[in-house]
């Protein structure tokens, strides 16, 4: 699916109202959206709701071998897509720049910046650490993706508790979280991404760009910033030349909002809202009340809707159950395979259906029997090229095989033979081959004949060829096989 | 079933699941609609602990690789949480999706899409049916035409022979058979059944019927639903 692209009008229409210091939805240039954090019932997921645009997170650790390079450290793993259901533009299993450039973000902000501390996560130096996984899910776009992904991937990782281990030598004891409570990770601090867009060529700058207004922007810095106003990385996409003196003020900002706590209650900044939700929900569980998402559904919106426990009636289940197996027929008949066969007892391997017809019994199996016998070389003399035999076990298997697929094909009533053309010209000599034998030509002689015949013996198995240069179509059953020297 | 009081406010003091139950128990369920700006049709429903949104964007432009002549394609995705995505979900997207088509009225937008997205929000038990009630409300809330509208109700059997219906996961674990099927409104029949397990035929058939009556409970909820919604139109 494609996005509907925007108007020329609309992307005028918006141009001239950053001119005029105005934004879509009311806000100031430096306003945020409202955020809204949301945790769920297992440690480590988290909703985050920046404005309209919403992103799950899910932290989960798995016991891994470390990386040869750091054998003493965890393994941090971030991984963010892109849903389908967040706009029609995204497809899964599909690269975009946007996607290469949120999660390359998201890795610089939280791997790079050294805010987990990985050397917590060794259990065993060089065999086994904790790796932490960290999924982020885009579930709807509505502007600054980068933002919200990188404050539901800290919660997240606040929020997660990770098993209790007990090392005993070499013996590594992990313990459910009913046996032992698990433990938090160890977070030094707290880098969160701050969006800033600029447009008409740099001259003005708006925070926290919604879904239009990034997409007439002219260039993107992001700034991931912590709560000590230390920077942790600064990405600048879109090939928009800024200046010094247009990235301090925007520095200045960060950390006049860190600071000013007071400010403007309607817009929430992003730094005091983390520690007070945390602790929020951690007061929570820890009073057995309810939690998680179920307990955050909105049931005064009028969308919204809920229902408590309610009991089954299962008073006549029974009696409609029976009454259904009673009314439909019972079909336990075994129809027999074709009508022929009835009469025989043994079910026959072979099923004769019409257009095909049956000569003789067969020759009786002898796959078996070629395992007992050795592994013996017989050369015979040679005189007026005699062909040797050679009774090697993986020969004679494939010729086995190459003979039975033949005798399926002469069942069929289709006229086969095979002339080892310059050799066999009589029907004397054809007769000699009726047993299954491995004939192996000198190579002097039969080199050129042998490939002839075995390419012929193909051609002939898979279109049923009739006899050529006049042999009488009486001997139906012949079957030379040559191979050339192994 | 209480009903929802003026303020807003449901107190409800409920102990931690247990197994033994003399009756088969929806556990507590709600649902969310047209919460996602972008979707056509969004919706959220809550079974338990067991959450799945729901998007769902169509009739929309179609790959002509996949475009079919007479009728709109649909597609299913499944997406968990953590990891790729495995074989499982994509069993499970193919039972959403012939149940889908069964409900949905194809014919009327041909060589068109629907494309329907499922992202699980925590799994507790009882994973499928709530992908289909889920799917139901979403398609619900983007006004697409439907025969039928549909539901699904899992019942597990446990050890002992005894049936539970929307089961935990704990009971999931511990049941020797589970089967969700989806009923539709009109007739309650059943459109799609998912079996794991071993079971007699009785057993089958009384789970049936028990997912037919549970069903009534859904559909009545689907309705209220509809008609809060639309209240305060005049």
């Amino acid at each position: 699916m494609r996005d509907t692209p925007l108007s020329n009008c609309e992307r005028l229409f918006l141009l001239q109202a950053i001119q005029e210091k105005k934004r879509l939805d009311g806000r100031q240039t430096y306003d945020y959206r409202n955020i809204k954090i949301l945790f769920g019932t297992d440690y480590g997921c988290c909703i985050v709701e920046l404005g309209k645009t919403r992103v799950l997170c899910q932290v989960s650790c798995e016991l891994v071998p470390p990386k040869d390079s750091r054998p003493t450290e965890g393994i941090l793993y971030f991984n963010l897509e892109l849903s389908p259901m967040a706009s029609p533009a995204f497809e899964s299993n599909r690269q975009s720049e946007l996607l290469v450039m949120l999660n390359r973000q998201l890795e610089r902000c939280l791997r790079n910046s050294k805010c987990i501390d990985t050397e917590s996560l060794c259990v065993i130096s060089g065999e086994k650490v904790w790796q932490i996984r960290v999924d982020v899910h885009v579930l709807n776009h509505d502007g600054n993706l980068m933002d919200a992904a990188s404050i539901a991937a800290i919660s997240a990782l606040s929020h997660f508790r990770r098993p209790d281990v007990a090392i005993q030598g070499r013996e590594v004891t992990v313990f459910s979280p009913e046996e032992r409570d698990p433990i938090p990770l160890s977070i030094y601090h707290m880098p969160i991404c701050v969006s800033f867009a600029f447009f008409l060529q740099g001259s003005y700058l708006l925070v926290d760009p919604c879904e239009r207004e990034e997409r007439v922007k002219d260039g993107l810095l992001v700034i991931a910033m912590n709560k000590h106003r230390e920077i942790c990385s600064i990405q600048s996409s879109g090939g928009i030349m800024l200046l010094k003196d247009q990235v301090k003020p925007v520095e200045m900002l960060l950390l006049v909002e860190g600071e000013h706590e007071n400010h403007s209650s309607e817009r929430i900044k992003p730094f005091p809202v983390l520690l007070c939700f945390s602790s929020f929900v951690l007061m929570q569980r820890k009073e057995g009340g309810k939690f998680g998402f179920a307990e955050s559904l909105p049931i005064e919106r009028i969308t919204a809707l809920k229902r408590d426990e309610a009991p089954v009636e299962m008073a006549d289940v029974k009696d409609t159950a029976e009454e259904i197996i009673n009314r439909t027929e019972s079909s336990t008949e075994v129809y027999p395979p074709g009508l022929k066969t009835r009469e025989r007892s043994a079910a026959s391997p072979v099923l004769v259906a019409t257009g095909t017809a049956q000569v003789g019994e067969g020759i009786v199996n002898s796959w078996g029997l070629e395992e007992d016998e050795d592994d013996e070389v017989i050369i015979e003399d040679k005189g007026g090229g005699n062909p040797r035999r050679l009774q090697n076990k993986g020969e004679l298997e494939l010729s086995l095989w190459l003979y039975f697929r033949l005798l399926y094909h002469t069942v069929r009533l289709h006229l086969f033979s095979l002339v080892r053309p310059g050799k066999l010209q009589d029907s004397e000599d054809l007769m000699q081959c009726l047993t299954p034998r491995v004939y192996l030509d000198d190579l002097e002689e039969g080199a050129g004949h042998t490939e002839e015949a075995l390419m012929v013996l193909l051609a002939g198995s898979t279109s049923m060829m009739a006899s050529s240069s006049g042999i009488s179509s009486s001997i139906s059953l012949q079957l030379v096989m040559s191979f050339v020297d192994f | 079933m209480t009903d929802i009081s003026a303020t807003g406010q449901v107190v409800c003091m409920r102990g931690p699941m247990e197994l033994d139950q003399s009756s088969p128990v929806l556990r507590e369920y709600g649902s969310e609609q047209s919460l996602l700006s972008r979707p056509d049709g969004s919706s959220t429903f809550v079974q338990g602990d067991t959450s799945i949104l729901a998007g769902v964007y169509g009739p929309a432009e179609v790959k002509v690789s996949k475009e079919i002549y007479d009728r709109a394609t649909v597609e299913v995705l499944i997406q968990s949480k953590m990891g790729l995505p495995s074989v499982r979900e994509r069993a499970r997207e193919q039972c959403v999706r012939e149940t889908c088509e069964a409900a949905l009225l194809l014919t009327l937008h041909p060589r068109s899409s629907f494309t329907l997205i499922l992202q699980v929000v925590h799994e507790d038990g009882s994973l499928l049916s709530c992908c289909l009630n889920a799917a139901c409300m979403a398609l619900m809330d983007a006004g697409l035409p439907m025969n039928n509208l549909f539901c699904g109700v899992t019942c597990a059997i446990s050890k002992e022979g005894q049936i539970i219906t929307d089961p935990t996961a704990r009971q999931e674990k511990e049941s020797r058979a589970l089967l969700t099927f989806a009923i539709d409104s009109v007739e309650h029949n059943v459109l799609m059944s998912s079996t794991t397990g071993s079971f007699s035929v009785p057993e089958l058939q009384q789970c049936i019927a028990i997912s037919q009556k549970a069903s009534e409970q859904i559909f009545s909820f689907y309705r209220d639903s509809v008609k809060r919604r639309y209240s305060k139109m005049k």
